[in-house]
């Protein structure tokens, strides 16, 4: 019975440490960072005076931690303004909308690997809180609930505005949720794993699918099939990352919130904390997704460069903490991929509706399931015959050229325009 | 009038492809946020700035070295180098006052006074900084130069009460003001 009883002790403090100590604190800094990013890319200066106010109890100087506590300051205001349900709403659906979006992204953190084995008091333990051998399928499955949340946001809402927003969502969703779900296939046909711990573990001793110059803890250049699986790891990569953006609904795909056309989108009823659980749903979402790309494409919790071995038996006495060293490196992982998002959104134009879904289902859709096959050729090819080889390159190669021809066949003609 | 036939630029591959114009773009933002951080973005210099971007941070750095001549302030009263108070109360900037803030109470001035040929000077004079819209027409419908848009800025306070300036406030903001024309001096 003590047994159970620390068995269920661990998977709660794993649930509380990693959903709220570290992803969700990360939602603020990544609103924190969005802030001073966008400000010093338009050359400003953005929130930098929010910190410790001393002088308001009687302190003689004020600490201003570069505005690190204005996210804080934004969640007080948020929850003490005046929770609004408007008369017209349909108020059941009005109030699960702002849950539905928030739970999934947060479920989905307990597949994520944060590090490999620590060891605590003689007790070895994975740092992640479910080590299920179906990590992406879940991540999908789940994730993917997120658009019931938005589109019930936008009808229960019943106004114009969020109708729309809530209908581009759902078609986007759908559109990109299959570019994302064909993007990894050959990931995984590399890794013949479903499990993200073992896969990111693969990586640490062989090198990271876009980075392999080493194996077996040792530097040293890719074989030719690794390095010819590059090709595909990288188109794989670009897909993936460009889809995880459409699902987060962010900067160059957001056009269930588009401000510019939309009010606010989805949310443009809301106020309050149910908007704030908007918010946090969104960037617990990107959290999420960029943790995802890090552990399929970038080695996850991996130092790289052979030095994984070594941190991984680093231990005082007789704690293995080297999983916490891992954590830190897959965290700063992380806010660099954040900040990579950040980025994005503040570089690139959004795109008009119908250029979203023709880039959706015309080519993303269509590079992936070709990338699928190149990905399985190049891997199978160690146990083929040059004949095989040669006929499924030259069958890729006219599937690709008809799938360009069709696209561009279809593609209306542009009409010539008079002054 | 002729007509042009106007068609679309038909793109090459490299642009079709965009990739090549989304690194242009990232190359472009972080050219940006590398030049804020060492504070060399165009026209920091020219705008004070404080050192990132371009901006001026407020309560440590004024702009009030930046201020150019036309700057239209808090409007004032102003005494001239006679120490004679100006404004005679003829309340057409209370007329013209687009937003009516001004309020003039008038008064007399007495026989024995120094200036009793000017007949009239305010005996109150209001005007509510909450509704002044610093349009500087009271000055320009004076005739007689008492009314100043100074370039005193920061006109704050806690109360209604206190947004109210009233004569003696004016005249303290306003100072005094050389090089009027005095036209109530005596002839030479």
């Amino acid at each position: 019975m003590p047994e159970q009883l620390l068995t269920i002790a661990i998977i709660m403090t794993k649930v509380i440490t990693f959903t709220f100590l570290v992803v969700l604190p990360l939602v603020p800094l990544s609103v924190y960072f969005e802030r001073r990013f966008s400000a010093i890319i338009q050359d400003r200066v953005g929130p930098n005076r929010v910190g410790i106010p001393l002088t308001l109890f009687g302190g003689k100087k004020d600490f201003h931690l570069f505005g690190l506590v204005q996210p804080i300051a934004d969640g007080l205001k948020l929850f003490l303004k005046e929770d609004f349900t408007p008369e017209h709403v349909r108020k059941a659906f009005y109030w699960l909308a702002p849950a539905l979006t928030v739970v999934p992204a947060l479920i989905t953190v307990c597949v994520v690997p944060f590090g490999p084995d620590v060891t605590l008091f003689g007790h070895t333990e994975k740092l992640v809180i479910a080590d299920i051998d179906v990590g992406p399928l879940f991540i999908f499955a789940i994730s993917s609930l997120t658009v019931y949340g938005i589109t019930l946001a936008g009808w229960s809402s019943n106004s114009k505005f969020p109708f729309i927003g809530g209908v581009r969502s759902t078609a986007q969703m759908i559109s990109y949720e299959i570019c994302l779900g064909l993007s990894i296939i050959p990931v995984l046909l590399y890794y013949g794993e479903l499990n993200l711990n073992t896969i990111v573990q693969e990586q640490a001793d062989n090198g990271w699918l876009l980075l392999p110059f080493w194996s077996e803890g040792q530097l040293s250049l890719p074989s030719l099939q690794t390095a010819l699986f590059l090709i595909p790891a990288f188109i794989a990569f670009l897909i993936f990352t460009v889809s995880i953006f459409a699902e987060t609904n962010r900067m160059p795909f957001d056009l269930p919130e588009c401000e510019t056309e939309l009010v606010g989108g989805y949310h443009t009823e809301y106020s309050s904390m149910k908007f704030a659980m908007f918010f946090m749903g969104e960037y617990a979402a990107m959290v999420i997704g960029s943790a995802l790309i890090i552990t399929l494409f970038l080695g996850g919790w991996s130092a790289g460069f052979g030095m994984d071995a070594w941190i991984a038996n680093f231990s005082i006495g007789d704690f293995a903490i080297g999983g916490f060293i891992h954590m830190g490196i897959f965290l700063s992982k992380l806010l660099a991929f954040i900040l990579f998002f950040i980025l994005v959104r503040w570089t690139v134009p959004r795109f008009r509706y119908d250029q979203l879904m023709k880039l959706g289902w015309v080519i993303f859709f269509e590079a992936a399931l070709i990338n699928v096959f190149l990905a399985a050729l190049i891997i199978a090819a160690p146990e083929l015959t040059a004949i095989i080889i040669a006929v499924g390159a030259v069958l890729l190669i006219a599937v690709t050229a008809a799938v360009i021809w069709v696209a561009k066949v279809s593609e209306p003609k542009t009409k010539v325009l008079r002054a | 009038m002729p007509t042009i036939k106007l068609t679309r630029p038909k793109l090459d591959i490299g642009e079709k492809i965009y990739f090549g114009a989304l690194l242009k773009g990232f190359f472009l933002t972080m050219t940006h946020a590398i030049k804020t951080l060492r504070g060399k973005s165009a026209g920091a210099k020219s705008l004070a700035s404080s050192g990132l971007g371009v901006t001026m941070q407020f309560p440590e750095q004024r702009w009030d070295d930046h201020m150019p001549e036309y700057y239209r302030g808090a409007p004032t009263l102003v005494t001239d180098e006679q120490g004679r108070e100006r404004c005679v109360s003829c309340q057409l900037c209370e007329f013209i006052c687009p937003p009516k803030a001004i309020k003039i109470t008038p008064s007399e001035i007495p026989s024995d006074d120094k200036w009793a040929k000017v007949e009239k000077r305010p005996k109150e004079f209001d005007i509510d900084m909450t509704r002044c819209i610093y349009c500087g027409m009271c000055e320009e419908v004076c005739p007689e130069q008492a009314i100043y848009l100074r370039k005193d800025y920061l006109i704050t306070g806690t109360s209604r009460a206190q947004m109210i300036h009233n004569k003696d406030k004016l005249y303290e903001i306003g100072g005094v003001r050389v090089g009027l024309v005095n036209k109530w001096n005596e002839l030479k």
